[in-house]
């Protein structure tokens, strides 16, 4: 099966943070609370969870497809707190 | 018509041998607009005796040939786009991206002031191309709308019907998405893609979006072919390119230059003040080359990568002597922050996070340092997360600051500045219309 990559669209995201509590290890944020998403295909393992994390924003702002996104930098996000 | 006033200084178009050929500010003397009559002329005859014995695949095939790259700062190839748009079949539409939100710039105004009838021709060779059932025209100002309409009405046979469009008056109204939503009667604000517009744009429609320049190429191309277009400029990025250059040159206005040229020359071509502090090109999503860098330094994509700069759109400002780069970054950054449109929160929290410490590197109370230090960390958690690339360019002439004023800030961390006036970078008051 071809690689699935977790995509955040920012116009509806208002910052919940949820995505990061339950996917800490595919998403962190950034100083104001926003999620920045791993430009890495989701591992196997992570699947389920992503699955689960993008139906409980409340924005309904993520989604989950087949193309890679834009290379945003990870290195200093921050963990959920 | 209630386009705010926009500053025209600029607005001179400065044809000069030297620099390349010109092609685009070619033909009779440029005062006021081309007429029909004079465009035919010059050119052998109306675009649609052409175009009449052109099959849209091999219009499209000679565009990708020609490597034609867009003109409105991105540099994406033009013949790829078409093709991704007529993969849906026919019945795309084309927009001519005119709305040239960048206030330092004015080469699309010239352009459709000067020459309507180059762009028109573009505007129906792309629509020829996709089978197209209309196409729109995006006005950057009332002189330039006046010059369209007045071009329109003196066309004979017209493939498609073009509406022309009043453009919209914010920074980020010109971007491609938010200009589709403007012609659909919505806000001028960005939306987040995929859907890419070649799939899914005006009312769901496959749809391209072409700066005005890079439509007036295509119709040059479908004259006289991609060999032609690609004698000039450098193999990975050929033809010419409208510079508009303003500050502390003695001709500042709208230069057209064979892609690959020397800075040096085109500078040389305006009559620069030679204590400039600095050059900044790419406009206000740009990078700064302090003066050593100059000499050398290349006119395209590839000759300025080195130097961590790109041509954008062909904006250029010298920063004039006396002018400090830190004040003068900090009031263009603050400025963006302004004119985001703040759906995304990079841009609602990002932006003027990273005004606010432009702010304190400018400033004179020795917080350079740390503000530099939170500047990129903050860049760096901003970059390509904006659904528009808006914040990417703030980010970018931010990067650019802190790497070329490294003497400015050591002196800012002194309590100092050598700065004693302000330049003239133009900042207008612009606020989003409601739609
Ligand atoms: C914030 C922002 C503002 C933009 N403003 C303009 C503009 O005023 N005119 C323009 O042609 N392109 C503008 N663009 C680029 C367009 O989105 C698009 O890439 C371009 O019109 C495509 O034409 P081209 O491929 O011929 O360059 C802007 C992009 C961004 C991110
Ligand atoms: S990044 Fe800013 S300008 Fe671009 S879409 Fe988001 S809010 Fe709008």
């Amino acid at each position: 099966m071809s690689e699935q990559y977790l995509h955040v669209d920012p116009t509806l995201c208002v910052g919940h943070r949820i995505c990061a509590e339950l996917l800490p290890e595919l998403i962190g944020l950034d100083d104001w609370g926003y999620p920045i998403i791993s430009p890495d295909p989701i591992p196997r393992v992570l699947r389920r969870r992503a699955r689960g994390t993008r139906t409980a924003c409340p924005a309904l702002a993520l989604a989950l497809d087949h193309s890679p996104g834009r290379k945003a930098r990870r290195d200093t996000a921050v963990a959920a707190p | 018509m209630s386009i705010a006033t926009r500053d025209l200084t600029r607005a001179f178009a400065r044809p000069r041998s030297g620099l390349g050929p010109q092609r685009l500010l070619a033909g009779p003397k440029l005062g006021s607009g081309e007429s029909w009559d004079e465009h035919c002329a010059r050119l052998d005859g109306p675009i649609s005796d052409r175009l009449r014995r052109v099959p849209p695949d091999r219009l499209i095939e000679a565009v990708r040939r020609s490597g034609l790259r867009g003109r409105g700062g991105g540099g994406f190839p033009a013949g790829d786009k078409l093709l991704a748009a007529r993969r849906h079949g026919s019945g795309a539409v084309v927009v001519g991206n005119g709305s040239e939100t960048e206030p330092a710039a004015a080469k699309d105004e010239v352009l459709l002031r000067l020459r309507p009838h180059l762009v028109l021709d573009g505007l129906e060779v792309a629509a020829r191309a996709l089978g197209a059932r209309g196409a729109f025209l995006v006005a950057p100002s009332p002189a330039a709308w006046d010059s369209v309409t007045e071009a329109l009405a003196e066309r004979a046979d017209r493939h498609v019907p073009v509406q022309l469009i009043e453009g919209p008056r914010n920074f980020v109204g010109g971007e491609e998405t938010a200009v589709i939503r403007w012609i659909e009667g919505g806000p001028a604000l960005p939306r987040f893609q995929p859907p890419r517009v070649v799939d899914r744009g005006w009312r769901g429609l496959p749809t391209v979006v072409q700066n005005v320049e890079t439509l007036a190429h295509l119709g040059l191309i479908a004259r006289l072919g991609p060999e032609w277009f690609a004698a000039v400029g450098t193999e990975a990025e050929p033809g010419t390119m409208l510079i508009t250059l303003s500050g502390a040159v003695e001709r500042p206005g709208v230069y057209e230059v064979a892609i690959g040229l020397e800075l040096t020359k085109l500078l040389g071509a305006a009559g620069p003040d030679p204590k400039a502090v600095a050059l900044l090109v790419g406009g206000y999503f740009g990078s700064w080359l302090r003066a050593p860098q100059i000499p050398g330094a290349r006119l395209s994509r590839a000759g300025l990568a080195p130097l961590a700069a790109s041509p954008g759109a062909g904006v250029m400002h010298l920063l004039p002597p006396g002018s400090c780069g830190l004040r003068e970054s900090h009031r263009v950054v603050d400025w963006l922050a302004q004119q985001g449109a703040r759906q995304c929160g990079p841009c609602a929290h990002g932006l003027p996070a990273l005004a606010e410490a432009m702010g304190r590197l400018a400033g004179h109370r020795g917080q350079a340092s740390e503000a530099g230090a939170q500047l990129r960390r903050w860049s760096d958690q901003i970059e390509g997360r904006g659904a528009c690339r808006h914040p990417d360019g703030a980010v970018n002439l931010v990067r650019s600051t802190l790497a070329a004023f490294g003497d400015e800030i050591e002196l800012h961390e002194r309590g100092g500045c050598s700065g004693t006036r302000l330049s003239n970078l133009p900042l207008p008051p612009w606020e989003l219309r409601p739609a």
